[in-house]
């Protein structure tokens, strides 16, 4: 029987970015996908006829540079394409927008308060800081504080030498940065709950956490440490869907050789005297590997794919307490043609960005608080986007695809588990909101997919439905993540890695968990084949 | 010695902070004056009457935190300091009368022997975390960008500390140290009750509920403060609280030191960048080599110093620093023990705590958030005339009870909400003692806006300000300025704004006066 | 008329934008703190040359100003700036610079003092938080008054003749740095003698209302002494010459650095003279004293470079190996005479006028040379001419 060099399981982005670069390292790769579909959750899926959506993630922007460059992704059919501002939308018909345009944003900001327009700069300084302190760190493994190797010593100097440059109150900063919540860290520039509010956003996307949680002001830098063409922070839409970038992925990954089989999902990792030698699939067949590569969530790598036998009790206990809350939830949403926003101009440029109607923290906060307490919000913050404004591949024309993601939906209801009347109820809730925001939008509806983490769970195979495959907070970053001492790819069982987003630098469509694990895979099996 | 400078230091304030601050110089020689605003001494550590006859902890009311070389070097048993009770167990209520008493790692009740081993193992885990920590809260925060050698040393201690808990335990820490409570507890055992208690215990005093993250710091941090204190575990002043106070003032006068109550502080006097001098309410000017505030720093540095001898930067900093108070405290005079179902005399000796799950906790500081104080608040209660009767008349007792969470900044306005707040606590009480509103004579409530007024503390929080990673070690109170001096040559702060904070811990006291002890004394200070 | 929405009208106009706009032949225009404002109008010469030969008229409105007013006033403006603004007495202007608490520059700008307790700071980023944050404990309002005042700079030799043309009694009288009380019909009328080219000129400062008029009324009075509208391209040419330096382009706003090794101290820029400790607290002031124990960095100079070739962006090296320092403003002086720039060096060599080289790339017909050009550190302003202070303001 044949044995491949490397078994990957899972074809999502960052199982496919892993085998990418593996394949091109040389070696002999088979990626193995459960969903007659590749991509995991970074899939354009047509749902509805003539309309492309991107059922999951639905913006990018993470997606290492680096990567795009290595893997020649635009050669593959990758093209992005960044989006101008967005917008927050009042209660009471006014809106606050986002634009490229340094100047046009600062009278925006001005228009609601003269000082926060002038904080701007400072508020920006101090984030571009940030991104410029943690971009060194996401191609490279963290480096293990707890071990004295060469490797992990010279890791925690570079990081001690990076920290070093910001100079001491840079210091200071930082330490609170990432410690501080969003709110507290907003209170240090603004004053106005609304411009607030529409900054707060990206600070608890995917997270369970609230904007007066500590720990969401790092989560704020997670999603603006991205870049498109160098603009750090910028988001982009992939042309075609977010599938673009795995349709993109897969191809560099097959002209480099590699195969993929769909449709074929994984029953266990095979364990022989403690390496792993390949996977076993539901329907019995096995193939054998010298090394196997997980790009499923910790969680259900270790307690599902893998048998606790093999696997040193306190690290299965780790993986159990592993955090992994869903916390979103998404709709999907083919509508007759462009719907109109109240007190919004049709020709606001923001429009083709995301648009939000959560104005203030205190609204964060109690959307927070029913994800708490187990139920979704009652009036959720979206992150709306309709992408076939710029994108008209996505949607017939004149019609348009429309992308809600929500926040907060909880993975477990206090009252029972998911069904579909309340899967239905919950999209009520939001469409009953934006209705509100938008007269003509109901009428305009033509078909509508409703995800809650349930759905992302049973259909992506993430745990509790987290986006990120685990929480991003500092218990569960660096270092941390997935568990302290397995931050580095590898797991106790020889031969055995992790490449998802449950491994550092963690979720977003970013690519570098997967292109850092295949450099340690590659290391190994050089090392193993030298030995 | 000139006639004008009589005093080497003038200590700013006479809470427990400040006398320890006071104490400690005069035992080493310098010349010290105390100067207090109230007619009595003792700050949020004193007694008052609430009702004639009844003495009651005027805040503080356990004594847990007092940092051992406060209470050996400062000889504070030879000036009196006794203790009606030590190791006070802490009784969890349950609403079905099935409550769990925590005695060390004792736990007495009906509870799993499963989650009773695992109590067992994560107290004896988290106490040897609290133990790497506690050395750090006895001494001066390092600058990160210090070039001197004791910053470099205090970092590597703590380097090696962590290297000292083994590797495995090394990561453990590095983990949860960043964890929120209630994860940490859901991990690790199953009973609500166990959880509810120790959830109330990480959030005692913070502005956290057990799921925000950093909960478990706060937790260690205050298990480091009890971790050392040994023996004593939680305990209760013969007297009560003002009782040490009394011990702190006798020590440091006992060492030399001079103190004036009655003697408010209307502004330092700062001459060619340096504190020269402190300036009564009486308008005597008192002048001095140095000016120890153990007020909060907003009311040091805004309404004391002064805006204008200070930096733009700095004062920001200073005015974010979060010193909002969330709890309050409710004192009642009692005709008679009430009766708590299912606990016994002996029992209620104990600290009670109303938390009976997670759940309740979180959802009592959710409210907060939002202006309102909690509908079902979480409380710790002590009686402490069971262990000292003097307190109260014959047959009489007084329930000290420390409620969670009562913002400062309430929505509507305390004044207008101050009684049904106090009723509705006793109410909240009396769920487990129902016969309470009948036997009470009388009562007194603290919110944080009266802590304020009271206390002198701008925003009435016990702590001065909040503990959080952000506000803790060398970014307390603001980064940069928390090795107690401040950017007034000659004017340091000795107060729970600066490290390690408050709790009766006279921590921030002794470590200020090492800080200014460790500077040669300019000619005259002693 | 209704405003369009500012998507679809990014950059305001200035209240002179109708006549700007009409003789903006050229059609250059240039963003300034969020106006469209003229880059240059016909072409670049003739409007420099009308800078120093004849007068010119810049729109200068789109400059940042606040009012500071209040019974604290003076000890809230002293605790703010660097130099000692008690001195500073009423109807008269100082140019000052404050700092952050590390001493680092947030922006210079212009002090009018328009009485005991108000003042007007004119400067070129915003800074409102900063100010309002420096309010505390002071019994002062801080405000914005950016759009309610327009303002024009009439610079040159023949400057005052023009105004005495336009009937501006006495103006010949008013010294260097005060400010004149006139009106126009009626309206209020503040001139100032101050600038940005290092010449004789006035700014004159009017509501927005009377904006027209103003313009209008110099440019009448104007026309027989060749006055001439100027954009940003000459006036900067002249602020290079007079040896000024303009926040973010020779230093970045301390506030906005990203960098924290890009922020710069008043000694880094070479304004030791308006840091006066003696005054009383200032922000900023316990770390100048420690720099200036310590020593600084950097220091920004005036350099005289061979040749004709403008060394923009140029980086300057000691014995042609050793980088110590960058241009950030360069030009060829055609008043002057000679090939001048702004640079920042590393504090060691800012005092040692030998070895110092730029590296000059220089396009011919699209092929780039690259030339070494000695330098040589001297005096600012580069050009500065007795009328600039002469008072009474002669004619010529």
């Amino acid at each position: 029987m044949k044995t491949h060099d490397v078994i990957v399981i899972g074809a999502g982005h960052n199982g496919l970015t892993a085998a990418a670069y593996l394949a091109r390292a040389g070696l002999d790769v088979l990626v193995v996908e459960r969903n007659p579909y590749l991509g995991g959750a970074t899939v354009s899926r047509e749902l509805h006829p003539g309309f492309t959506y991107s059922n999951c993630s639905y913006v990018s922007s993470l997606m290492r540079p680096e990567i795009m460059r290595e893997l020649e992704l635009p050669k593959y059919g990758l093209q992005v394409t960044p989006y101008n501002g967005g917008l927050t939308m009042t209660r009471d018909g006014d809106y606050i927008a986002s634009y490229k345009d340094h100047d046009m944003n600062r009278r925006e900001l001005a228009r609601h308060s003269l000082r926060d327009a002038e904080s701007y700069d400072r508020y920006a300084a101090a984030v571009m800081r940030q991104c410029r302190f943690i971009r060194p760190m996401l191609m490279k493994p963290p480096p293990d504080p707890a071990s004295l190797r060469p490797r992990n010593l010279r890791g925690l100097f570079e990081l001690g030498r990076a920290f070093r440059d910001l100079g001491e109150a840079g210091m200071y900063d930082t330490i609170r940065f990432w410690t501080m919540s969003i709110a507290d860290f907003l209170d240090r520039y603004f004053e106005t709950e609304l411009i607030k509010a529409h900054f707060a956003g990206s600070s608890i996307i995917g997270t369970g956490l609230g904007p007066r949680s500590p720990g969401s002001a790092y989560v704020l830098l997670h999603h603006y440490m991205g870049e498109v063409d160098g603009t750090i922070g910028a988001w982009g839409f992939a042309r075609g869907g977010m599938g673009a970038i795995s349709r993109s992925l897969a191809a560099a990954f097959q002209a480099a050789g590699g195969a993929i089989r769909a449709d074929a999902p994984v029953a266990r990792v095979m364990v022989e005297r403690g390496r792993a030698v390949g996977v076993a699939l539901d329907g019995g067949e096995e193939i054998r590997a010298r090394a196997v590569v997980s790009s499923m969530d910790f969680k259900r790598t270790v307690l599902e794919a893998m048998d606790e036998k093999d696997l040193p009790a306190r690290f299965v206990k780790a993986a159990r307490n592993f955090k992994i809350r869903g916390s979103s939830g998404k709709l999907n949403i083919a509508l007759d043609g462009m719907p109109t926003w109240r007190g919004v101009p049709a020709d606001c440029p923001a429009l083709q960005g995301d648009l939000h109607v959560t104005d203030t923290i205190e609204s964060f906060e109690r959307a927070y608080d029913d994800w708490k307490n187990g139920t979704w919000s009652r009036r959720p913050y979206v992150d709306l986007m309709i992408p076939s404004i710029m994108d008209p591949t996505m949607a017939p024309s004149g019609k348009h695809y429309m992308s809600v993601f929500v926040q907060y939906v909880p993975p477990k209801l206090a009252d029972g588990p998911w069904t579909p009347e309340k899967r239905d109820a919950f999209g009520k809730t939001v469409i009953d909101m934006l209705a509100e925001y938008s007269p003509d939008l109901k009428d305009l509806i033509l078909h509508m997919e409703v995800r809650t983490p349930h759905e992302l769970e049973e259909e992506v195979g993430l745990t509790e439905g987290n986006i990120f495959q685990g929480e991003l907070t500092m218990d569960q970053i660096m270092f941390n993540r997935p568990v302290p001492g397995y931050a580095q790819y590898r797991m106790p069982v020889r031969n055995m890695y992790m490449c998802g987003s449950s491994t550092h630098p963690g979720g977003g469509v970013m690519g570098a968990p997967g292109a850092n694990a295949a450099r340690e895979v590659i290391a190994d099996l050089r090392a193993g084949r030298r030995a | 010695m000139t006639a004008d400078r009589k005093y080497g230091a003038i200590v700013i304030g006479g809470g427990h902070n400040g006398l320890v601050c006071a104490a400690f110089l005069a035992k080493a020689g310098r010349s010290v004056l105390v100067v207090e605003a109230a007619d009595e001494l003792g700050g949020a550590a004193r007694n008052a009457e609430i009702a004639p006859g009844y003495t009651a902890p005027a805040c503080a009311h356990i004594l847990h935190l007092l940092h051992p070389r406060v209470r050996s070097r400062l000889k504070l048993r030879r000036h009196g300091l006794a203790f009606a009770a030590r190791r006070l167990p802490t009784v969890a209520l349950a609403a079905d009368g099935n409550h769990l008493t925590l005695s060390g790692k004792r736990i007495l009740g009906e509870v799993p022997e499963e989650d009773a081993r695992a109590w067992r193992r994560l107290r004896k885990r988290l106490l040897r975390m609290a133990g790497t920590l506690h050395p750090f809260l006895g001494r001066t925060p390092p600058r990160l960008a210090g070039e001197s050698w004791q910053d470099r040393i205090t970092l590597a201690r703590l380097a090696l500390a962590l290297r000292l808990l083994g590797k495995a335990e090394m990561r453990d820490f590095l983990r949860i140290v960043n964890m929120n409570a209630a994860d940490l507890l859901d991990d690790e055992l199953g009973d609500a009750r166990l959880k509810g208690v120790l959830a109330f215990d990480a959030v005692l005093g913070t502005n956290f509920g057990p799921r925000s993250p950093g909960s478990v710091l706060t937790w260690l941090y205050r298990l480091a403060g009890e971790a050392r204190g040994g023996r004593l575990g939680l305990a209760i002043p013969t007297g009560g609280m003002g009782a040490v106070t009394e011990a702190l003032a006798a020590s440091a006068q006992a060492f030399g030191a001079d103190i004036r109550t009655g003697a408010p502080v209307r502004r330092i006097v700062v001459e060619g960048d340096r504190a020269a001098a402190v300036e009564l309410e009486s308008g005597n000017v008192l002048r001095t080599h140095a000016v120890i505030s153990s007020a909060d720093p907003k009311t040091t540095f805004f309404d004391l110093v002064g805006p204008e001898h200070l930096d733009t930067g700095f004062l920001r900093q200073v005015n974010g620093f979060r010193s909002k108070g969330l709890a309050a405290k409710l004192n009642l005079a009692l005709d008679d023990l009430p009766d708590f179902a299912g606990l016994d005399r002996g029992a209620l000796g104990g600290r009670l705590v109303i938390a009976p799950d997670i759940g309740y906790v979180e959802r009592a500081f959710d409210h907060s958030k939002y202006g309102e104080y909690s509908a079902e608040p979480a409380i710790e209660i002590t009686i402490p005339t069971l262990h000292d009767p003097t307190l109260a008349p014959d047959g009489g007792h007084v329930l000290s009870a420390v409620v969670q969470y009562a913002p400062r900044e309430l929505a509507g306005g305390w004044a207008a909400h101050r009684e049904a707040f106090a009723d509705h606590v006793v109410a909240a009480i009396a769920r487990y003692a129902p016969d309470l509103a009948g036997r009470i004579v009388g009562r007194q409530l603290l919110t944080p806006e009266d802590i304020e007024r009271d206390f002198r503390i701008a925003g009435g929080h016990w702590h001065h300000g909040d503990l959080a990673v952000d506000q803790m070690l060398m970014l307390r109170p603001v980064p940069g300025w928390a090795q107690y001096e401040t950017p007034i040559a000659n004017l340091y702060l000795c107060g729970a704004g600066a490290h390690p904070g408050g709790g009766v811990m006279g921590a921030a006291g002794m470590n200020a006066a090492q800080r200014i002890l460790a500077t040669p004394a300019p000619e005259g200070a002693t | 008329m209704t405003a369009k929405p500012l998507y679809q009208a990014p950059l305001l106009e200035t209240p002179f934008h109708a006549r700007t706009s009409a003789l903006n032949q050229a059609n250059a225009w240039a963003r300034w703190a969020g106006y469209t404002t003229v880059d240059c109008y016909t072409d670049l010469s003739t409007e420099y040359f009308a800078i120093r030969h004849a007068a010119s008229l810049y729109d200068v409105s789109p400059m940042i100003k606040y009012r500071i007013a209040g019974p604290e006033a003076e000890r809230y403006m002293n605790r703010l700036l660097t130099r000692d603004i008690r001195k500073l007495k009423p109807d008269r202007v100082a140019y000052a610079v404050w700092c952050n608490d590390d001493g680092k520059v947030l922006d210079d700008g212009t002090v009018f003092r328009r009485g005991e307790s108000e003042f007007l700071l004119k400067a070129q980023e915003r800074h409102l938080a900063w100010l309002q944050d420096s309010a505390f404990g002071f019994d002062v309002t801080v405000e914005d008054v950016s759009e309610a005042i327009a303002g024009l700079a009439l610079q040159g030799p023949l400057s005052c003749t023009v105004l005495k043309a336009m009937g501006l009694d006495g103006i010949a009288g008013l010294k260097p740095f005060g400010i004149a009380e006139h009106d126009l019909d009626g309206t209020p009328l503040a001139v100032s003698r101050t600038g940005f080219t290092g010449d004789l000129g006035y700014e004159l400062w009017i509501e927005p209302a009377r904006a027209l008029d103003l313009w209008d009324r110099l440019m009448e009075a104007g026309a027989p002494h060749r006055l001439t509208p100027i954009g940003s391209q000459a006036l900067n040419l002249a602020r290079i010459e007079a040896g000024f330096i303009q926040t973010n382009a020779d230093f970045v706003a301390a506030d906005q650095a990203v960098r924290p090794t890009r922020q710069r101290s008043p000694f880094e820029l070479g304004l030791d003279w308006l840091v006066d400790f003696d005054k009383g607290h200032f922000t900023g002031r316990r770390a100048l004293l420690r720099e200036r124990e310590t020593g600084s960095r950097y220091r920004l100079v005036g350099l005289d470079i061979e040749g004709s070739k403008p060394a923009r962006d140029a980086l300057i090296y000691h014995g042609k190996a050793r980088q110590v320092g960058m241009v950030t403003s360069a030009m060829w002086s055609p008043t002057a005479k000679r090939n001048i720039a702004l640079a920042t060096l590393e504090a060691a060599w800012a005092d040692k006028s030998d070895g110092l080289w730029a590296e000059i790339y220089v396009n011919k017909e699209l092929k780039w040379e690259k030339t070494a050009a000695r330098c040589r550190i001297v005096t600012r302003p580069f050009f500065d001419p007795p009328r600039r202070r002469a008072t009474p303001a002669p004619d010529y």
